[in-house]
């Protein structure tokens, strides 16, 4: 913990979360926990093809059925322009979005959404699903991001031509866009390597594995005003869309955030919404969506899995001079996996005079990947962070050293935009080296594993307001769903800056209409960029109450400066007055102006990039090729830690999916594109008897452009424990895998040798 | 078709329902009872959020019909605080932050508390294989125990 830690009253304390007692007594409603009067069940019918085109759908007998009250169809939603937009607040191809959540003539997956119906009973709607006739002429579907690159692959759209290139293709493709960074010359840098490796690696489709399945209520009364309870990581976003979708006003729409049930990303898009508000707009009834959890695999998610090559060059004494990297990413079935991020994120921790990283956007029968925690970096880390183990062990250098002697430092020009400002890479790795994990000695088929990670972290728009209530408290109002005790930090730093008790201040997460727009929570940028927010709230509620103050005292508001929650006379010159407490002052607020409040809107910017450092120990056993996590060292630079643990939580939680992501968890695809594990047994994500206890070290390297230095945390943690298990495999048994997941059966085959 | 009527004690209250014979004791308890505590995550017995007790006994609501609570005591979530005193399990899962989303949390909070009735020591080895039941994907389930050890020791008076 840093010195100045003790200025702080209490930023780094670990109090109770506001919204803890409610989540702990069942009382907390997530978006499934709502019922409203009068409601109408809705359920989905989704395509059994992994491509088909859809030549007729009848649901006359759906309709006819009595209990039901609405049917739709793509038919029901406006087409929308095949257009780019963004960036922005939205950014994207709105054409996309719309028929992914519901095809018009073609479905591209199997589980892509054809039709929806709303009945009185959820049998009933149900019944009315089995009733909807759909004509399918099937066609030739693509898995592989590889083989979907082929010139005689299907085609998933048409008329796609590869966007990005400095000639544009005149077939169409599969290939949505290509992308290519450049610095330097790494043909000539790779000629001053001594040592080079170059290898291939694949990783598969993974999903968030939020616990919550997506679920949603719509409302719309008779004056076509509509009301969305769902939960999501942006009610503003889930309003940008219905309204792009569903063809409404904007400010026909209100979006009330439910609590969040988990997301990681994959709630960044909304899937019923859309579906849930043009049938109450049909009924003018209240309708209920809620996904089962095998929609949610089939349909929601993933994030892509990508086929890559990397190359890299060092000199004997271990200076990485030159880096290649192509990176094939599997978008799904509509344009936009995170390839840009990977092409960016891969290098991006070292100082390499000669990069080249490009890619390609690949569309493929699956579900449209979506945001996955850190998107595209660990999936392009596992690939880049391998092949520096390699090149350690060739070099004979300890992959930390070799590490540390590229790391990053403020001022290293990035091959993708900008110097970078203040990181705490190397602080990171130092830590490890510290850390007495790492001297631990290891027995026999045990390895350690090093690997590191990168991610920009986000800023971008929030506001907050902050109102001072007349019994001393004060409540604060922001607009992002608190994932994982954002409420908390949102709290002790308006507490801090007010100078007030925590317990006295009350965070709500605000619906579209009672704030005005903020940015998603994603990206890691809430507690940075809604932070600011909330400090500048709290800030301005500071000044008006000191104006207050110096309306009683009858001096000049500048006499007045504000202290442990107290407006005190600035200096002799002042006057002798008792100094006044918020409570007085909010007491006197009738008499002094009205209410009291502060808000504050701004678009945060200069977010500090975050980097971590992890060190995993493995045990192999060789008789099933099982692989056990034995200790675990997470090592970050944290900016400031609002709430400690919560930080501690974010690198945790990320370790453990990225263990998932090493070990067991992939989208499995049977010979005609219907995927064979849809649900958690067969889906295995990782449970309590498979992790250790996960250490953590935080580094507190303040991010300056943020009153109190916060850096986001959230997304870094995912990176790299897929490359850190690799190469803790390797360690144990001198078998280096370079496919996700490695499993059982290909551990196994490593050490048969036929890998 | 007509509708079972059955009657429980349900939190302690004597309670009667109307519930169709294909209905998950978890849909009961969640649409006709009001009771959203018990989270439904899969349906299938995986993932724990549904936990509840049946006669004192560990069960995935989802996974038991509605009918089969007849004449039984189903204890919830929502019976775990008594009043506004917490159980000190959900005490040390606050003060712990063992909950990031806290989808997760009613059901290891349900699970959790039977392991302790039955192993009121359990060694971290007992918890991590009592919880496997219950899927949690926000916290790495490092705090999860962690707050499970400390609730233990302090309803063993160990500190
Ligand atoms: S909902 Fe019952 S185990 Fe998942
Ligand atoms: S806290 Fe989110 S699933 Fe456990």
């Amino acid at each position: 913990m840093t010195a100045e830690r003790k200025e702080f009253r209490w930023i780094g304390k670990r109090p109770v979360r506001p919204d803890g007692v409610d989540k702990v007594t069942g009382r907390a409603q997530f978006s499934a926990d709502f019922n409203m009067p009068g409601q109408l069940i809705g359920k989905v019918l989704r395509s059994p093809h992994a491509h088909a085109r859809i030549k007729s759908i009848d649901t006359s007998k759906a309709k006819a059925l009595a209990g039901v009250k609405a049917v739709i169809t793509g038919a029901d939603f406006p087409s929308l322009p095949d257009e780019w937009v963004g960036a922005g607040r939205v950014e994207g191809n709105f054409k996309y979005f719309s028929e992914n959540i519901i095809a018009r003539d073609k479905v591209l997956y199997e589980g892509h959404t054809v039709a929806a119906v709303a009945a009185v009973s959820a049998a009933i709607a149900e019944e009315a699903l089995s009733l909807i006739k759909v004509d399918y002429e099937v066609l030739p579907h693509v898995i592989d991001p590889v083989e979907a690159m082929a010139p005689d692959a299907p085609l998933l759209h048409e008329k796609m031509i590869t966007r990005g290139m400095k000639t544009p293709p005149t077939k169409p493709s599969n290939v949505a866009k290509w992308a290519e960074f450049l610095m330097g010359d790494p043909v000539e840098g790779f000629k001053k390597a001594d040592v080079i490796v170059e290898r291939s690696y694949t990783t598969k489709a993974v999903h968030q594995g939020y616990i919550e399945p997506h679920a949603v209520a719509a409302s719309t009364s008779a004056d076509g005003q509509t009301v969305v309870w769902c939960s999501s990581q942006g009610q503003y976003q889930v309003r940008t869309w219905v309204s792009k979708i569903v063809g409404l006003p904007l400010s026909s729409i209100r979006v009330i955030p439910a609590e969040i049930g988990g997301g990681f990303g994959g709630k960044l898009i909304p899937y019923l919404e859309p579906l849930a508000v043009r049938m109450s707009r049909l009924t003018n009834r209240p309708v209920k969506i809620t996904m089962s959890r095998e929609d949610v695999f089939r349909a929601t998610g993933p994030t892509s899995g990508a086929a890559m090559k990397i190359k890299v060059g060092a000199t004997k004494d271990g200076k990485i001079v030159a880096a290649e990297g192509e990176f094939i990413f599997q978008a799904g079935a509509y344009p936009g996996s995170p390839f840009m991020n990977g092409l960016m994120c891969s290098f991006a921790p070292y100082a390499i005079p000669n990069v080249r990283t490009w890619g390609y956007d690949v569309v493929t029968n699956r579900p449209k990947a979506a945001a996955y925690r850190a998107p595209g970096s660990p999936i392009a880390a596992y690939a880049v962070e391998s092949a520096l183990d390699e090149l350690a062990k060739k070099l004979n250098i300890h992959p930390v050293d070799l590490r540390l002697k590229n790391a990053i430092v403020e001022g290293t020009p990035s091959y993708f935009g900008p110097k970078f400002g203040s990181v705490g890479f190397v602080e990171t790795l130092e830590a490890l080296k510290k850390h007495p994990n790492y001297n631990i000695p290891l027995g026999p088929n045990q390895g350690r594993g090093f690997a590191s990670g990168f991610w920009f972290n986000g800023g971008g728009e929030s506001c907050a307001t902050v109102n001072i209530n007349d019994d001393g408290t004060a409540s604060v109002i922001e607009g992002n769903p608190d994932i994982g005790g954002s409420r908390a930090s949102m709290a002790i730093m308006a507490a801090e800056v007010l100078g007030i008790d925590y317990d006295k201040v009350r965070p709500i997460v605000g619906d579209t209409a009672s704030l005005g727009f903020n940015h998603v929570t994603g990206g890691s940028r809430v507690t940075f960029a809604t932070g600011m927010a909330v400090v500048r709230a709290a800030e301005d509620a500071v000044r008006e109450m000191k104006e207050r103050a110096a309306m009683l005292w009858d001096i000049s508001p500048d006499a007045v400066t504000w202290e442990d929650g107290f407006a005190r006379p600035a200096g002799d010159n002042a006057g002798k007055h008792e100094p006044l407490s918020l409570k007085q002052i909010a007491g006197q607020a009738a008499k002094t102006g009205g209410p009291i409040c502060g808000h504050a809107s701004l678009n945060a910017q200069a977010p500090g990039p975050g980097l971590g450092s992890h060190m995993v120990d493995v045990e192999v056993d060789p008789e099933t090729g099982h692989v056990k996590i034995l200790r675990y060292t997470a090592s970050q630079d944290v900016g400031r830690a609002i709430h400690p643990s919560y930080v501690e939580g974010q690198m945790q939680g990320g370790v453990a999916q990225g263990i998932g992501w090493a070990l067991n968890e992939e989208y499995i695809y049977d010979k005609n594109g219907r995927l064979e594990n849809p649900g958690f047994l067969d889906y295995r994500m990782p449970v309590c008897s498979d992790l250790p206890f996960i250490d953590t070290i935080m580094i507190e390297k303040p991010v300056p452009s943020h009153p109190f230095g916060v850096r986001g945390v959230g997304e870094v943690p995912i990176v790299p424990p897929m490359a850190a298990v690799a190469n803790a495999i390797h360690s144990a048994i001198g078998k280096r895998l370079t496919s996700l997941p490695m499993s059982p059966p290909k551990v196994r085959a490593a050490i048969d040798g036929d890998a | 078709m007509s509708k079972h009527h059955v009657t429980a004690t349900i939190n302690g209250e004597p309670t009667e329902f109307l519930c169709e014979t294909s209905q998950s004791l978890l849909d009961v308890l969640r649409d006709e009872l009001e009771l959203t505590g018990s989270k439904e995550g899969c349906t299938s017995g995986d993932c724990g959020a549904c936990s509840v007790m049946l006669d004192g006994r560990l069960v995935c609501s989802c996974l038991v019909l509605g009918v089969e609570a007849s004449g039984r005591t189903v204890d919830t979530i929502e019976g775990m605080a008594q009043g506004a005193d917490l159980h000190p399990l959900q005490r040390h899962f606050l003060e712990g932050a063992a909950l990031q989303c806290g989808i997760c949390t009613p059901g290891f909070l349900i699970a959790a508390r039977a392991l302790l009735e039955r192993t009121p020591d359990p060694t971290e080895t007992e918890i991590r294989y009592w919880l496997a039941g219950n899927l949690c994907r926000c916290t790495g389930y490092d705090k999860i125990v962690r707050a499970v050890m400390d609730a233990a020791a302090e309803m063993r008076g160990a500190r």
